[in-house]
């Protein structure tokens, strides 16, 4: 058998039941790629190794009695650092919140456990998920292993390239404007954002409370539907919590997409986006129209004013959410005469470039005489957006297009001018802002060896017929292409 | 509705949000922000004002769960990653300033 950090999720599971491998060699096999990756890459904040060995070692008991948690049982998978682990520290980026042990674990880490799955570490990301590059870490950059002068996108870029490299095999992020599914898309990987109250935020460090969404990384399709199934479903303790059953999603997985309507979407498809880029979904789209889609053009246009809009909606919420981190309740003090003092000085010093920005930006949108002008204004674009889509999805079935206007681009290239940085997202802003689902599926490499990904967006809860057109694109464009330096590794 | 002028009062509005900023950062800041809030200062000339405002994507009022007695986090775990604590409390600088 190959290295076991090469497995697919599905491959694992099946190994372990053969009795081929172990939950401890699997492990074993993922710490292995991450001690010899890490160095270069930066992709694990902290790699909880005794933690995982007692997980492995209990899966691999619990199995050898007979109980069997279902397809994550003994499958290590890493968690975005904005996700609260019990006892393992988690910074969410921040030096604001140093050396934090939580006291409890996110119900989506908790579904996790419950399944069976061994927690291998917590993974890098810009600061507090604010950022399209994981440069606006506090703990330093993480790199692209397709690249690795370049960015492996953001704000979950750690979550990415820890499956891509194999140092987990597979993985949660959120996705509050793209957050999965970018870094999903420059990392050649599956990203999957599920509709809004799928999956609990209780225990995920909050951003921007309307947006935020937890959702997988995965090599595959249906080892991403392998993680939501896991992780979705009602939690009492997240008042934004979807309270019916979650759609049944597993049987998409045969990508069946015969008289499915695909609409392409017209302003995705333009200027702003690379012409690799486009071509590639183009092609992703006549394929399908080959395997029976119906593919058509369909135009959005309160679309070319969605990034405006997110761009004042996220920090007016994030100015709101990072008000609790005042040197109080956790994270490191700086000294101040009065409480007020004391609190600008530690906010000061914990909080990067990014969040300082966003925090001051979104304190200005909500300030008196600005509120209706700004805040207002971007929630009445933002039922427009909505209103559009509806209208849309009258006449397809889901919405297909690029992912990410360009492939990977350097390190250092953007992080000082907000707004091109901020470009990076206008693809999948859109569909935080609706609440719907999205998933960027890999389909080939563009001409500097980077990989591109394309996005199928669908109505919310519409998660089985978005897989089932996922798993066509991804049966289709047959992407196979692995890192370079993972081939240098033998 | 007349679109608003982008004017930010930096000081103001690090004020607000307990941020004290160096005369570096001031600097950086309002140019930076000013950029950003022109570019976001679109969506003044795009919606109209008869456009009901969206802030969530779900249709909610109010969510309810039964009023059990159930476990809490223990106080002794939460209080230990506090930077300041006295007895089963999180200790702060003193509120008022000296009158």
């Amino acid at each position: 058998m190959s290295d076991p950090a090469d497995l697919t999720i599905a491959a694992a599971g099946a190994a372990l039941r053969s009795g081929e491998v172990r939950a401890a060699d699997l492990l074993d096999a993922v710490l292995r790629r991450a001690a010899v990756t890490e160095g270069e890459l930066h992709a694990y904040l902290t790699l909880d190794a005794e933690g995982a060995r007692a997980a492995a070692v209990a899966a691999d008991d619990d199995l050898a009695a007979g109980r069997d948690r279902g397809l994550l049982h003994g499958i290590p998978i890493a968690v975005k650092d904005n996700m609260v682990t019990r006892g393992v520290e988690t910074t969410a980026g921040s030096r604001i919140l140093a050396g934090y042990l939580p006291p409890y674990d996110a119900t989506a880490v908790g579904r996790l456990r419950e399944a069976g799955a061994v927690i291998v570490g917590k993974t890098n990301m810009d600061e507090f998920a604010m950022g399209s590059s994981t440069e606006n870490s506090a703990y330093g950059p993480t790199r692209n292993p397709w690249d690795t002068d370049r960015v492996p996108g953001g704000s979950s870029g750690g979550s990415a390239v820890v499956v891509a490299v194999g140092s987990a095999l597979g993985s949660l992020g959120s996705d509050t404007g793209g957050s999965i599914r970018q870094p999903a898309s420059m990392c050649g990987l599956v990203g999957l954002k599920p509709t809004y109250g799928l999956v609990s935020r209780y225990g995920l460090i909050a951003f921007a409370s309307s947006l935020d969404q937890i959702g997988p990384f995965a090599r595959t399709v249906a080892d991403a539907v392998t993680l939501f199934e896991a992780i979705a479903g009602h939690d009492p303790a997240d008042a934004t919590s979807y309270r019916g059953t979650p759609p049944e999603v597993r049987s998409g997985l045969d990508g069946d997409v015969a008289g499915l309507r695909i609409g392409l979407v017209s302003e995705l498809m333009g200027d702003g986006i690379d012409p690799e880029v486009r071509d590639a979904v183009a092609a992703a789209a006549e394929r399908l129209e080959g395997a029976g889609a119906v593919v058509s053009d369909v135009s959005l246009p309160a679309l070319d004013y969605a990034l405006s809009a997110y761009y004042l909606i996220a920090p007016a919420e994030c100015s709101a959410n990072l008000a609790r981190f005042d040197g109080v309740r956790y994270g490191p003090r700086l000294q101040g005469a009065t409480v007020e003092e004391m609190m600008a000085a530690t906010r000061s010093d914990g909080f990067g470039p990014e969040v300082t920005r966003r925090i001051l930006l979104g304190t200005y949108a909500l300030s008196a005489g600005y509120y209706d002008a700004f805040y207002g204004q971007a929630q009445r674009i933002r039922t427009m957006v909505i209103r559009d889509v509806h209208a849309a999805y009258r006449e397809v079935d889901v919405l297909l297009s690029p992912t990410s206007p360009t492939t990977a681009f350097p390190i250092g290239e953007r992080v000082d001018d907000p707004l091109s940085m901020y470009l990076a997202d206008v693809c999948t802003i859109p569909t935080n802002l609706i609440g719907d689902p999205a998933v960027s599926v890999p389909v080939g490499l563009d001409e500097r060896g980077l990989p591109i990904g394309v996005q199928v967006q669908a109505p919310a809860l519409g998660e089985q017929v978005m897989v089932r057109v996922a798993a066509a694109v991804e049966r289709l464009a047959g992407f196979g292409a692995r890192p370079g330096m993972l081939e240098a590794l033998g | 509705m007349p679109p608003v002028p982008v004017e930010i009062d930096i000081a103001k509005v690090a004020r607000l949000a307990r941020i004290s900023l160096t005369p570096e950062e001031f600097e950086r800041y309002g140019a930076q922000l000013g950029d950003i809030l022109e570019h976001a200062a679109r969506v003044q000339e795009a919606a109209a004002a008869d456009v009901e405002p969206t802030s969530h994507p779900l249709p909610m009022v109010n969510a309810h769960r039964p009023d059990e007695v159930r476990e809490s986090l223990d106080r002794d775990e939460v209080l230990s990653q506090a930077p300041d604590r006295e007895g089963p409390y999180f200790r702060v600088p003193p509120f008022l300033e000296e009158q």
